[in-house]
């Protein structure tokens, strides 16, 4: 049993959905390899290296790769795809970009977004948002799979593994050029990623008070922040802000819901996440079936009141 | 330009999902079904690209059972010109689809391909992107903004942490994202013109195409469930059991 990891990094860095990708990859057993495929990246190939049970790291570099372009990444990988039995990606939005792409181009299905490794051919996969956890097995001789980061601790450092160099194939076909790349320049950490989340919903009643309350107490945790799809629907907050079903699914440490009654919809985006709390007037909401901690009462008071409480 | 969208008929986004007690799947008899979210995005997409004088015809396509024809109809309504259903009551993997749809490709011809980046019951968000493999076309998924001049699309996609911009050349495979538009509602003389437009049905063994099974589902199950916590009196109880219980300040 050999595995090729494909980790997530920016060259500059490796991303910690590589090191959680890593530790799903020591449930299937056998020799793991990471391949970084980027441009300059010999900084987060290093990094891949010190991964503990790591047997070798790949670096294939070209302009392309730098850019995570699915068409040069997919040609990569599959020039070495012939030595595995598995290719292991996390599912990040670069991964998720270019993980079926590799499948189609091996003739093999995706095993989508696994978080728990029964055995070397078993998974389970949440489906419908989570709301069902699908458990299936694969017959197919190469595995192509994309493992969901939060499901999984990553492993330590400790490895010392060799980098080689390999050849950067270039993609085959036409491929899609890279104009330019706007990572937004925000204090807060990314929503997907975030230890901690501050959500605000539809009770907010408007963009100017959601900016005047959830964003505060967001700033003073050190949080990401999100919304229900009631309060971007209502254009009190950016699409991009949305948790649930039709938005981003999370699972940080901590989940705070400000004014979200917790419409099925919304559940499905967050019901992972370590710790709730929600503060809401409706006794009856059903955020507070889901949440370890709930405030009864207006936000307008408890928000103030927890700021000064978190000093 | 002929723009073709594959859309999918599931259960509607608002359902809350039930899984059977047998463990076999999600119970879906008399369930709300409504198109994918994402498809309705994709179709609202090419419809303007049509209202814009870019595409000249707009083809919905959906695999699925013979009830698929209602989300095409949808999509008819909101616009597009024709629809085509691959019958099949077969829960068709992403790999077949992907297949189908390249045979659907090799007769219709299109330009672009815009479709949903995920279908919301599986969650794979793999079609477009296996799709845009098997014809060695370009691709560039989750798209937050798209324009089309020419042979060449220039295409804004939401990434971790911020935006990266493509350029496609045509044709090619566009994936959507939530960010990219508000799709319409469709009028009622909307949809009494879409009940008149043309819904060519057939079948996967027209194309060619084996849409049996490849991953075999053991089970499904409930996630496990949350329980309702501890209501707290005040602001200053919660952020000392934060600390204290949780372990999370």
């Amino acid at each position: 049993m050999a595995v090729l990891i494909v980790a997530d990094h920016t060259n500059a860095a490796l991303g910690e959905a590589t090191a959680k990708t890593v530790a799903a990859a020591h449930k299937l057993g056998g020799d793991i390899d990471i391949l970084v495929a980027g441009q300059g990246a010999k900084a987060a190939a290093d990094a891949a290296a010190k991964l503990a049970g790591v047997r070798k790291v790949l670096l294939a570099e070209s302009d392309a790769l730098g850019h995570h372009l699915a068409e040069a990444v997919t040609d990569t990988v599959v020039s070495l795809a012939g030595s595995y039995d598995a290719i292991l990606i996390p599912a990040t939005s670069a991964g998720k970009n270019y993980a079926p792409r590799i499948a189609a181009k091996l003739d093999v299905n995706q095993i989508t977004d696994v978080i728990e490794v029964v055995s070397a051919d078993t998974f389970v996969r949440p489906i419908y948002a989570g709301n069902a956890l699908e458990t299936v097995q694969s017959s197919d001789a190469k595995k192509v799979i994309t493992v969901r980061p939060t499901a999984f601790k990553p492993v330590a450092d400790g490895g010392s593994a060799p980098v080689e160099t390999v050849v950067a194939t270039a993609a085959a076909g036409r491929e899609a050029g890279f104009v330019g790349e706007e990572v937004v320049k925000s204090d807060r950490p990314e929503l997907a990623g975030a230890k901690i989340v501050v959500s605000g919903g539809r009770a907010m009643g408007s963009a100017d008070e959601f900016h005047r309350v959830i964003e505060p107490l967001a700033d003073k945790l050190g949080a990401a922040v999100g919304a229900s799809r009631a309060a971007v629907d209502a254009g009190y907050a950016p699409n991009d802000y949305q948790v649930g079903q039709t938005g981003k699914v999370v699972a940080p440490d901590l989940y705070i819901a400000v004014g979200i009654s917790g419409a099925i919809q919304h559940l499905a985006g967050m019901k992972d996440s370590k710790v709730i709390v929600a503060i809401n007037k409706d006794a009856d909401a059903p955020i507070f079936q889901v949440a370890d901690y709930g405030i009864v009462g207006d936000y307008k008071t408890i928000v103030p009141e927890l700021m000064a409480a978190l000093g | 330009m002929k723009v073709l969208v594959p859309v999918k008929r599931v259960i509607d986004y608002n359902v809350k999902v039930r899984v059977k007690p047998d463990q076999t799947g999600v119970d879906l008899a008399n369930v709300k079904m409504s198109m994918n979210p994402f498809d309705e995005i994709a179709t609202e997409e090419a419809v303007r690209l049509k209202e814009n004088g870019v595409a000249t015809e707009v083809i919905a396509v959906s695999i699925g059972p013979v009830q698929a024809q209602e989300t095409i109809r949808t999509a008819l309504a909101m616009g597009a010109d024709r629809g085509i259903l691959i019958q099949t009551d077969v829960d068709v993997e992403p790999l077949a689809v992907a297949k189908l749809l390249k045979a659907v490709v090799a007769e219709e011809s299109p330009d672009l391909i815009v479709m949903g980046k995920q279908a919301i019951d599986g969650d794979n968000n793999a079609v477009g992107q296996m799709l845009a493999a098997l014809l060695d076309w370009p691709q560039a998924t989750f798209a937050s903004k798209i324009e089309v001049s020419g042979d060449k699309a220039s295409v804004t996609r939401e990434i971790d942490g911020g935006l990266q911009t493509l350029e496609v050349s045509l044709p090619a495979v566009i994936t959507v994202d939530l960010r990219l538009n508000e799709p319409r509602y469709a009028s009622l003389p909307n949809i009494m013109k879409a009940k008149k437009k043309e819904i060519a049905m057939k079948t996967p063994a027209d194309y060619g195409v084996d849409v049996a099974s490849k991953l075999k589902v053991l089970k499904v199950t409930e996630p496990p469930k949350r329980s309702a916590g501890v209501k707290v009196d005040n602001a200053a109880d919660l952020v000392a059991k934060l600390k204290s219980e949780a372990g999370v300040l």
